[in-house]
């Protein structure tokens, strides 16, 4: 297995060492890509689109052309992606009250960037996740929410009725926290796991 | 879960803060004096700017006592970006850094680029929930900066100067002895952490004119001289475990091209702050798109030549040996 984290900006090393702790506990002898050129994408089975300044990796993301390769994988289902924090920004159709970050347009849901307010307004605390035995431990970051849900886009958990923190929509993960912050290996288990299907 | 524990909730805890710095490695932050400007730094993608009232280059030009900006400035900045907005306050002055945490700021700069305020002691960055960045010249000022709560540790290289090599020269000093830490025992580790705990004792050196002090003397804020050394000999530990320090490491101070910026990340930084180096050139937004790409591709040469084309001027410059070392502004602090 292949899984490739998008070395643009952001918490790279933070991922590409959770996904290596996940790999050692699953007994997979898989292999990590740092993409940063899009012929990265060709060779990946899953990408991580981490945590970091959505508007930053945007716009390095079209520039290198990463985007188009990305997006044709996925129109063959045959790439899964996880986006954290910013990378759910880029994974969402929509983005509330603003048009000036462009994103892949993948997942049905709409996501509204520094949701919660500034840095002073970030946070952690243990969430529940559909599927998932005990809470998890989630680190909310300037943070989005994702404040509405449709077609085959999912809910996979929420800290209130109306704020969305996790989605899911076909082979799509899109979490608005930061897993790869803890040591908690679970939600990276769960995005193999959509890989193998 | 269809309510919120907020008996659970936590905010500004160390790894809110610590977290906050990670997710700006691999970006430029860019120093900024206006709403106009920090929209170009935004669409160049910047991953945060630095609100200032004026860039380095101008204060050390102007003289006199540099502050902590006008907050009408910074919320100028603020309402016209979606980044996170930074700001400097004084060594030292706790206040101007309670006001910028008021503001909602989300990362403060102790910065050596302003006037220094206290002549003791750096600030207490652990009584805050909002982060901060500190500079260093060498890896006694990054511990020192660590232990105190710093969530992001940056070169202090010589601002407003355009000229890289003093940045250059703190990177290298902070990697050298980081190696070394590698083949000390615990013994050396710990006199090593008394050195580097000494700074903490100046005041009471001055006042008391005496070399020696006992371990259960308050040093610093309610630390007494031995939670200072165990605290310094705890972060020397990881430092030495991980190889790298604990926190994000960026570059500052002098850098005015994509290629100074791509040297620094070469050289082990984890991203870049480039002050006066964008404005103070000839075509600012070509600039920073440039070195925000440079950072991106910092080991591709191809493509930093490739971006490094018909830029325009950079900024001036200066020689370090033209500054009188009084006015070094990385004398400052300690």
């Amino acid at each position: 297995m292949k899984i490739g984290v998008l070395a643009i900006q952001g918490a790279i090393s933070e991922h590409y060492s959770m996904i290596k702790k996940t790999f050692s506990e699953l007994g997979i002898n898989g292999e990590i890509i740092l993409v940063k050129n899009k012929n990265d994408i060709k060779e990946i089975d899953g990408l991580i689109i981490p945590g970091g300044e959505s508007t930053t990796i945007s716009r390095l993301m079209f520039k290198t052309g990463i985007h188009e390769k990305v997006l044709e994988r996925v129109e063959n289902k045959d790439l899964s992606i996880m986006g954290t924090c910013a990378g759910s920004v880029l994974l969402a159709k929509k983005i509330k009250n603003q048009q000036n970050v462009k994103t892949l347009q993948l997942m049905d849901m709409e996501i509204e960037r520094n949701a919660f307010g500034r840095q002073r307004e970030s946070f952690e605390i243990d969430v529940d996740i559909n599927g998932f035995d005990t809470p998890f431990h989630a680190v909310f970051i300037r943070a989005p929410i994702i404040r509405k849900t449709w077609g085959d886009c999912k809910p996979l958990s929420k800290i209130n009725r109306d704020t969305i923190v996790a989605a899911h929509q076909d082979n799509l993960v899109a979490l608005a926290f930061h897993p790869e912050l803890t040591n908690d290996t679970r939600m990276h288990k769960y995005f193999l796991k959509i890989i193998k299907k | 879960m269809d309510r919120l524990d907020l008996s659970k909730l936590r905010y500004g805890t160390e790894l809110v803060k610590r977290g906050f710095a990670r997710m700006q490695k691999g970006g430029v932050i860019m120093d900024v004096t206006n709403a106009e400007q920090a929209i170009i730094a935004e669409e160049a993608g910047a991953v945060a700017v630095m609100a200032l009232e004026r860039v380095p280059a101008d204060i050390r030009a102007a003289g006199g006592v540099a502050r902590m900006a006008d907050p009408s400035k910074i919320e100028e900045i603020m309402n016209s970006v979606s980044i996170p907005v930074m700001a400097k306050c004084r060594i030292g002055h706790f206040v101007e850094a309670q006001a910028l945490e008021a503001l909602g700021v989300d990362m403060i700069d102790e910065s050596e680029v302003l006037t220094p305020a206290d002549p003791y002691y750096h600030i207490d960055k652990r009584k805050f929930k909002v982060p901060f960045v500190c500079g260093c010249r060498n890896l006694g000022e990054a511990i020192r900066r660590i232990w105190e709560g710093a969530a992001m540790i940056r070169t202090k290289g010589e601002a407003g100067t355009g000229n890289v090599i003093e940045a250059i020269r703190h990177q290298r000093m902070v990697t050298i002895m980081i190696k070394r830490l590698k083949n000390m025992n615990e013994n050396q580790l710990r006199n090593l952490a008394e050195q580097y705990s000494q700074s903490y004792l100046r005041l009471l050196k001055e006042v008391f004119k005496q070399e020696k002090f006992e371990d259960d003397t308050i040093v610093y804020e309610e630390y007494t001289y031995k939670e200072v050394k165990d605290g310094i000999f705890e972060v020397l530990k990881e430092v030495k475990k991980l190889q790298r320090l604990p926190v994000v490491n960026f570059a500052a101070g002098g850098i005015a091209t994509p290629a100074d910026a791509a040297a620094m990340m070469q050289l082990g930084s984890d991203g870049v702050f480039v002050g006066s180096g964008i404005f103070k050139s000839s075509n600012p937004e070509t600039r920073a798109k440039a070195i925000v790409e440079a950072v991106l591709h910092y080991d591709e040469p191809e493509i930093i030549a490739e971006v490094s084309k018909n830029l325009g001027e950079a900024m001036r410059g200066l020689e370090i040996e033209q500054i009188a070392p009084q006015e070094r502004l990385q004398e400052r602090g300690w």
